[in-house]
Order: structure tokens, then C-alpha cells, then sequence
């Protein structure tokens, strides 16, 4: 076991310097520059620099004059003793941004995580011991249209009744204008009542896919010889579903979940830009639009850490959860 | 082949092979209207003891099966997997049911079982007496609590498939614990472990307490049936079913399992119902055989009648198709030609007719009725109806 992990994270270390690499290829090929921007802007200044000087003395700053390849080993050097640098759209360095942002993404994803869980799971067990039932259809019903639906337009969708028509829910932002002026505890509650909408969203959209992998996943044990032999040893339907049929359901299960639990750090890009809430995916969003290498580089390859992360959580839960696959 | 139109629907002859949309829309809507019913009837709560307590025709049988049916609503159509069977399991006695794939042995012992997959699959009709000594009650309406307090405590079952009968996520001494906590109330932890190693041993698991703490992936074929033969008896049944307990194991492993049965048979004294097309088995074990052919028992006796006088053609047929030590000399072995019916399209027939080598005018008739040569030998065939009215003369 011990040296299945090491082999995985060593394979993961080289995976992570190509996608690093690649991510920096893309990000100075793409056509928004940060510094393009800046020497533009400054050159308009009243007695400025042409922008071409602007441009070269630019480059040079931050370290964009030599070539792609070149760049990315400056970059790598740094990174690998954990200097991320400064972040040239927010002026701080990234660890520094990365910290006051993480911890919004982070409630958001968990709060959303449990309660996809407390619902989809318990609606596809339902589904499936009625297969084929009037529950099992709406049920099946809901999970498509919440597979279906895009984040953004849901999102509107919400916003236009809970905001717009009913007037009960705030439309986007973290805090409230009054923020300042309240107690504690009534700021808590300022921010609880602006994270209602945005975890909405998020658990509606994800509780579709679990829903339908839970059915499935029940569908294929209750259909199995050793189901049929709890049956056959009287056991009543509640044990038979709750304790031999779910012990099962959930080895699928677990992996997927698991393997999700990095992915609470990732940040929900389009949520959060749609709520304007300053997690981690809003700030990735404004730093890439403006073209700042250092703190889309941080976010892009903490994203692949995570993914990674994620599949070799998944294969180590499968070990523990099934015991065909548990090496002595 | 025609397309069905609106007017082909009513007419008597149609392809079964062929539905349209519409008509498995109106199959499956009444359907699920006939299930719907039998869902109703059979969910319902304080059902009075009256309704399924009932009375044995003959106080040495601990079972009669009379006139079982289940059905099968399917999309396209009703497969009558079990229609009209009718046989009796006396006291301590073995009971073999024999037939090719398909002719309904399992489902008729998962009807007494109710393990029948519900809602598509539904008794229909007929009763299933069971002898429990203080009463008698007919399984076949009793209501699902009952029915769990029967299932694996009087009556208990031994599957075909070993390899995946066993939970795979528990261990092996878990899931037999569980039979004998659950059918023996305030029964001991420590009592309950020592009954299921006790147990594991009588079933010839040598290491009993290292299987008792092993998962059933560390068990082979032969091992994991000794554990559902040990669940199966651990709670002293009355009957045991076993579902061709030996048909995925190797042929060394068959003889031990069937020895171990036989062996047991004697020690407890509780009646087994085995079904197999391993006729070779029947012979071996059997006091008495029950032949099936699609969903209806074609012939039933002693094992010596079946045996050594088989009358239905079907049965003859069967006989022919064992192979012999000795006999591959003599060239390929026997196959009965044809196949069998469609399920939903039964004849009005002989279901047999189409593959009988003997069939006669009077074959085109109604079904034949059962006849008894013998007091114990029955027959569903019209080349014995005239020895019946002879003797009835």
C-alpha cells in the first residue's frame, strides 16, 4: 500500500511540472497582457513614455522579455521553494490573496457538499427501491433538470424570483450595505442570508448527477444474489436496504465523494462570479481576465494538485471501503 | 412479416415476436392496473389471522403446493412462469423438481419463499399449505411480517450461485450470526458466535473460527456453499429448498455438497425440496420427483415410477439425454428436437405437443388433464387416459 502511494505521488509530481508547463504556454500566448495594458495605459499618461518604452521597461519588470520556455524555469525555481510571487493584479503576493479568499470558497463548497449528500443520496435509494414508479419518475424528472440546467441560468432564474419578485434574498454580494453597523452576530447573519442563493444553486445542479449514480449503483445491488439471500433469511426490507444493499451502494459512492473532497477548494467559478462572491473562483476570474500570470498560474496548478489529490483519495477509500481490494 | 395495424390487434392469430408502441403502452398500462391490485390486497396492514390460516389434506405432508400460478406482467405480455402446479412435500422426505431452464422450478420455490420480484411478479392464484405444527397457514396470502418470521427459520433456502450469494462486504461469521440472532430472540453474543461455528463445522469447515473472521472473497466455490448450507440450517428448518445448490461448482465439489445435504438430511430431519435438471442428483437423493415442463408439473411420482417407468414423452426424452458411462461409443447425445413455447403465447395445447415424437389426433385438444396411473404416479399426457378409465371401470 505504502508503495502504491509513493509510485502515485511520484507519477503525480511529473504530471503536475507538464501541466504546469502547459498552463504557462497558454497563459503567455493568449492574446490579453497584462503589460500590453499597462504601458497603454501608462503611455497616455501627460508626458509619458512612448508606448513601445513603456512596453520594453515593462517587460523587462516583470520578467516577460525572455522566451516561454525560459520563463517557465524562472517561474518553476520559485514555485518549487513555494514563492508564488506577486500578484500584479491585486498588488499582494498571491499566498497572501490565496489565504483571504480560500476560506469564502471553501464554506460555500462545504455547505453545498453536505447537502447535496443529505439529499441525493437518500432520493436515489428512494428511486431505485420504487424503480419505475411514479416517485421514480419525478425524482429521475428533478435530477435531469438539475443536470441540465446551466449554473448561469439557474442561477438567474433564482435570483429573478427570491430577489427580483419576491424581494426576500439579496441579489449578489457577500455583505449587506449595513455590514459595518451591525453586531457580530447580526453580521453572521448578513452573510448567511447572502450565501442562501449561491448554495442553492450549487447543491440543485449537483444534486442530479449523485441522484442518478446512487439509483444506478442501488438498482445494481438490489438486483444482486445476495440481496436475495438477505431476503431469504427474513431479514425485514428496512435492513435489507439500509445495511446490506447501502454497505454496497456506498463503495461506488465513497470514491466519487472522496474524491471530491478537494474540489471544496477549488472554487465555483461561475457561481461565484454570478453572486460576486470574492472566493477563490471570482478572484481566479478577474486575475485571468487581466492577464496576471502569477496568481492564474498559483490558482490553475493548485486546481491540478487538487484533481490529482482527488483521484488518489478515491483509490485509497476504495481500499477501505471494500474488502476485496484491501492489500494485507 | 405485416405491420400490426389498428384492426390486426383483434385478430386471433398475431405475431408475439412483433408489438407496436401502442400496444406495449396498453400492456404495461394494464399491467400495472393488475398489480396495482395485488400490491393493494397484499399491502395492507392487520390482515386477520383467518384469512391465511387454512388446513392440510393430508396430515403427513408438511407442504402442498394446489394449483399455483405466477405470473409475470411483463411489457410484452403476461409470462405465465408457474400455471397450475400442484405437489406435495411429505414429513422428512426429499423432493426433487426436474426440468430444462426456464421451466419454472425457481420460481415455484420462490413463490413459497415470496421472494418472487414484486411488483412484476405476482402469485396469482392457487395455495401453498405449510404445516407449522400449532397452526397451518397458506403462504401464498400470508402477509410479509409473517413471512419474515418464517423465511430462514422454517423454511430456508440454499441458492445456485454460491460465488455470489455471500454479501461481499461482510464477513462470513457476521452473516450468519445474523440468521440466528434475528429467529432467536435474547439469544447470547457469545451464544449466537459459538452456534455459527458450531454450525460451520457440521457443514465440514475445518478452520471454523478462522472462516468465521474471514470475507467471502478468501473462501472458494466449494467453501462459500458449506456457509449458505450452514446459514440455511442454523435456525433447524423445516423444509429446505435448495435451488440447484451444485450447479456452479466443479463435479468433485458436487458429490461432497450433495453427500454433505444427504448427510444433514438425516441428522435433522427436516424435509428438502431439491431442484435440478442433474438428474443423476434426483436419483441419488429423491424420494420423490416432480417433472416440470413450462410452468405446468407434466408428470409426478416415487423415484423408483419416474425412474424406472417414466410415461410422459417429455420425461422419456430426459431420461434419453443423460449421458452414459460408456454410452459416448454410440455416437451423440440425445437431444429432444423443437423448443419450447413462447412463454406469452402458450398453446391451447399440449404445451409438449410440438416436440413429441408420439403425438396423436387427440394431442390437438384441450390440455390433457392429470391422470394417475398409480396412487403416487401422476401423468398429463393422453396416451395414458384410457389405462385411467380402464381402472375406473
Amino acid at each position: 500500500m505504502r508503495r502504491y502511494v509513493l509510485k502515485r505521488l511520484a507519477i503525480t509530481v511529473a504530471l503536475l511540472f507538464v501541466v504546469s508547463l502547459i498552463i504557462y504556454t497558454i497563459m503567455r500566448s493568449i492574446p490579453t497582457s497584462y503589460v500590453e495594458n499597462q504601458a497603454r495605459m501608462l503611455s497616455q499618461l501627460p508626458g509619458a513614455k512612448s508606448y513601445s518604452e513603456w512596453l520594453a521597461q515593462l517587460n523587462a519588470n516583470y520578467g516577460m522579455d525572455k522566451g516561454i520556455l525560459l520563463g517557465y524555469m524562472q517561474w518553476f525555481k520559485s514555485a518549487i521553494k513555494g514563492d508564488f510571487g506577486d500578484s500584479w493584479q491585486f498588488n499582494i503576493p498571491v499566498i497572501q490573496k490565496f489565504s483571504q479568499v480560500i476560506w469564502y470558497s471553501f464554506i460555500l463548497g462545504a455547505i453545498s457538499f453536505i447537502l447535496e449528500i443529505i439529499i441525493a443520496i437518500p432520493l436515489g435509494i428512494l428511486a431505485a427501491r420504487k424503480q419505475y414508479s411514479r416517485t421514480d419518475y419525478s425524482i429521475t424528472v428533478i435530477a435531469l433538470l438539475g443536470i441540465s440546467l446551466p449554473t448561469f441560468f439557474f442561477a438567474t432564474i433564482l435570483k429573478l424570483i427570491f430577489s427580483v419578485w419576491l424581494g426576500w434574498l439579496p441579489l449578489y454580494g457577500m455583505v449587506g450595505r449595513y455590514y459595518e453597523l451591525l453586531s457580530t452576530a447580526n453580521q453572521y447573519l448578513d452573510i448567511a442570508i447572502h450565501y442562501i442563493l449561491p448554495i442553492m444553486t450549487l447543491t440543485i445542479i449537483s444534486i442530479g448527477s449523485l441522484m442518478r449514480y446512487t439509483r444506478t449503483n442501488m438498482l445494481e445491488v438490489l438486483n444482486s444474489d445476495y440481496i436475495r439471500t438477505a431476503r431469504a433469511k427474513g431479514l425485514s426490507e428496512k435492513k435489507v436496504i439500509n445495511y446490506h444493499a447501502f454497505r454496497n451502494t456506498l463503495i461506488p459512492l465513497v470514491t466519487i465523494l472522496g474524491g471530491s473532497l478537494p474540489g471544496l477548494f477549488a472554487g465555483a467559478l461561475i457561481t461565484e462570479t454570478l453572486f460576486q462572491i470574492p472566493g477563490i473562483g471570482y478572484t481566479a476570474y478577474l486575475a485571468m481576465v487581466s492577464g496576471d500570470i502569477p496568481f492564474t498560474m498559483f490558482y490553475m496548478v493548485f486546481m491540478a494538485i487538487l484533481t490529482l489529490l482527488g483521484t488518489l483519495i478515491a483509490d485509497i477509500l476504495y481500499a477501505v471501503v471494500d474488502p476485496r481490494v484491501r492489500v494485507s | 412479416m405485416k405491420v400490426l395495424g389498428k384492426e390486426d390487434t383483434n385478430q386471433e392469430k398475431k405475431n408475439v415476436n412483433y408489438l407496436t408502441a401502442k400496444e406495449v403502452r396498453r400492456i404495461s398500462r394494464e399491467n400495472r392496473k393488475t398489480t396495482d391490485e395485488f400490491e393493494k390486497t397484499r399491502e395492507r396492514k392487520n390482515v386477520s389471522v383467518d384469512e391465511y390460516t387454512t388446513i392440510m389434506k393430508n396430515n403427513d405432508n408438511l407442504m402442498e403446493v394446489e394449483n399455483l400460478h405466477t405470473y409475470f406482467f411483463t411489457d410484452i405480455g403476461i409470462v405465465k412462469s408457474v400455471s397450475g402446479v400442484t405437489f406435495d412435500v411429505p414429513k422428512g422426505k426429499t423432493v426433487g423438481i426436474v426440468g430444462e431452464s426456464g421451466c419454472g422450478k425457481s420460481v415455484t420455490s420462490l413463490s413459497i419463499m415470496q421472494l418472487v420480484q414484486r411488483p412484476q411478479g405476482q402469485i396469482v392464484e392457487g395455495q401453498i399449505r405449510f404445516d407449522f405444527d400449532e397452526y397451518i397457514y397458506d403462504l401464498a396470502k400470508i402477509p410479509n411480517e409473517k413471512m419474515q418470521q418464517i423465511r430462514g427459520n422454517e423454511i430456508s433456502m440454499i441458492f445456485q450461485e454460491p460465488m455470489t450469494s455471500l454479501n461481499p462486504v461482510f464477513r462470513i461469521g457476521l452473516q450468519v450470526d445474523e440468521v440466528i440472532e434475528l429467529h432467536n430472540h435474547g439469544m447470547s453474543k457469545e451464544k449466537i458466535k459459538n452456534r455459527t461455528i458450531e454450525m460451520l463445522d457440521m457443514v465440514g469447515i475445518a478452520n471454523s473460527e478462522g472462516v468465521y473472521k474471514m470475507f467471502p472473497h478468501e473462501l472458494s466455490g466449494g467453501m462459500r456453499q458449506r456457509v449458505m448450507i450452514a446459514m440455511a440450517l442454523s435456525c433447524d428448518p423445516k423444509l429446505i429448498i435448495a435451488d440447484e445448490p451444485t450447479t456452479a461448482l466443479d463435479v468433485t465439489i458436487q458429490a461432497q455438497i450433495m453427500d454433505l445435504l444427504r448427510n444433514l438430511k438425516n441428522k435433522i430431519n427436516s424435509s428438502i425440496m431439491l431442484i435440478t435438471h442433474d438428474l443423476g442428483v434426483i436419483a441419488e437423493m429423491a424420494d420423490f420427483v416432480v417433472v416440470m415442463y413450462a410452468g405446468k408439473v407434466i408428470e409426478k411420482g416415487t423415484a423408483k415410477e419416474i425412474f424406472h417407468n417414466p410415461l410422459h414423452p417429455y420425461t422419456v426424452g430426459l431420461m434419453a439425454s443423460r449421458p452414459k458411462i460408456g454410452g459416448l461409443k454410440a455416437g451423440k447425445l440425445y437431444s429432444i428436437p423443437g423448443s419450447v413455447p413462447n412463454p406469452v403465447d402458450m398453446p391451447d395445447y399440449c404445451y409438449f405437443k410440438d416436440r413429441c415424437n408420439r403425438s396423436m389426433k387427440k394431442c390437438n385438444g384441450a390440455y390433457p388433464p392429470e391422470i394417475y396411473v398409480s396412487d403416487t404416479h401422476m401423468v398429463a399426457c393422453y396416451h395414458y387416459l384410457d389405462s385411467e378409465e380402464e381402472k375406473h371401470d
